[in-house]
């Protein structure tokens, strides 16, 4: 076949049916693929709610929203309660200033406020460094069992005692900022 | 052209990352660790491969003048094709490589061999280009990433061998990227000359 000639029509045509074949595929795709994308998202989160809240036998109460000042979007809290004890909350939280933007983090506090653990559901730090917070905050930054209120609860170059995670400082101080602000939506619950 | 001769040729004499110099975006953004490294090779081989061979069965219909933004439609519809699928069915692997998937449309290795090479050669050469370039660019990748962890963290595939201590982080930071580069380019020049 003899290549297509530049014309106005040859080009309008080629590009008109490329460009719908494409959109056509990935409309395809995107059908196709909607349904495990959402359950591999929930999944995560339910993963997560479970990781970071006390073992043994709790029942999961219906998810609270709250607002804070300053915040655009609200937190959310799960309740875990032990019979009508509250024993934990998981909660979503969030910090808008990590190096590359949002760091979204599922935490677990106890009925006393104290980080149970935490799990990172979304964030676009630098692989290799910021991309660390995964397990770092479990291990040489380990933020297991202190209080996000204590004075204490910031990293070692702004007097505090968490150890940043080398060369992140950034997404250390986003994560930690996170924590704390968790721990106000916590707070501001149990007022409620 | 011999199929077995386009492979190599891509994976040796005309490695994309040593003697090419295409696609350093990913090249040097990516490569923090070997797995990664990997990762991103293997993603970028497999869109090169189905563009290379869309592109080759296309190449008639597509007038000259309009080429290149028929080119990029096709490769970025293959992107997030992969992207959706990696994010439906290896949500871990997408987590870690999801930021740069993207950037794959604008990796110049992929229009560079669409440009020179499916646009003039039979599909079913174009394929074996796409496999040789795909594969000598992991490779690439894969190196670079494991000198990069190897120096910079102090492990292997994300296997830790040095115990606490840190490796150093400038391999693991950009400028650590171009010294590792420099020096492999370096040393594959120095093998081909003799």
């Amino acid at each position: 076949m003899a290549k297509m000639e530049s014309s106005l029509k040859n080009m309008i045509l080629s590009l008109t049916l490329i460009s719908l074949s494409a959109s056509a595929l990935l409309a395809g795709g995107y059908v196709l693929t909607k349904e495990p994308i959402d359950k591999a998202a929930q999944d995560k989160k339910n993963n997560a709610i479970k990781e970071v809240l006390p073992k043994g036998d709790i029942t999961i109460e219906e998810a609270v929203e709250i607002k804070l000042e300053g915040y655009e979007d609200a937190f959310v809290i799960y309740p875990a309660k032990q019979g009508d004890k509250l024993v934990g909350c998981a909660i979503e939280t969030y910090d808008n200033n990590g190096y590359g933007g949002k760091i979204k983090t599922m935490v677990g506090l106890d009925a006393e406020g104290k980080v149970i653990n935490y799990s990172i559901l979304e964030m676009n730090e630098t692989p290799g460094l910021g991309a660390k917070a995964t397990d770092w905050f479990k291990e040489k930054g380990d933020i297991r069992g202190k209080n996000p209120s204590d004075a204490s609860f910031k990293v070692t170059k702004d007097g505090g005692e968490i150890d940043a995670i080398t060369a992140s400082t950034i997404t250390s101080r986003a994560f930690i900022a996170s924590i704390t602000k968790a721990y106000e939506a916590f707070v501001k619950y149990q007022e409620q | 052209m011999n199929k077995f001769k386009i492979v190599i040729n891509g994976i040796i004499k005309e490695n994309p990352v040593f003697c090419l110099l295409l696609g350093m975006c990913p090249t040097l953004g990516t490569t923090t660790s070997a797995i990664n490294g990997m990762g991103m090779g293997l993603c970028t081989t497999f869109v090169l491969i189905c563009s290379n061979a869309v592109i080759s069965l296309l190449k008639n219909v597509v007038p000259d003048k309009v080429r290149i933004p028929a080119f990029i439609v096709i490769i970025a519809s293959f992107v997030t094709l992969l992207q959706l699928c990696m994010q439906a069915y290896l949500p871990s692997l997408y987590e870690s490589l999801g930021l740069f998937i993207p950037l794959i449309v604008v990796n110049c290795l992929i229009l560079g061999r669409a440009e020179s090479f499916a646009s003039r050669n039979t599909p079913i050469d174009s394929i074996f280009d796409g496999i040789g370039m795909g594969l000598g660019f992991t490779l690439g990748l894969t190196t670079l990433g494991l000198i990069r962890e190897l120096l910079g963290n102090g492990s292997i595939f994300g296997y830790k061998f040095i115990g606490e201590a840190d490796g150093m982080i400038i391999f693991v930071l950009a400028p650590g990227a171009f010294i590792v580069l420099g020096y492999l380019i370096a040393l594959v020049n120095r093998l081909k000359s003799k």
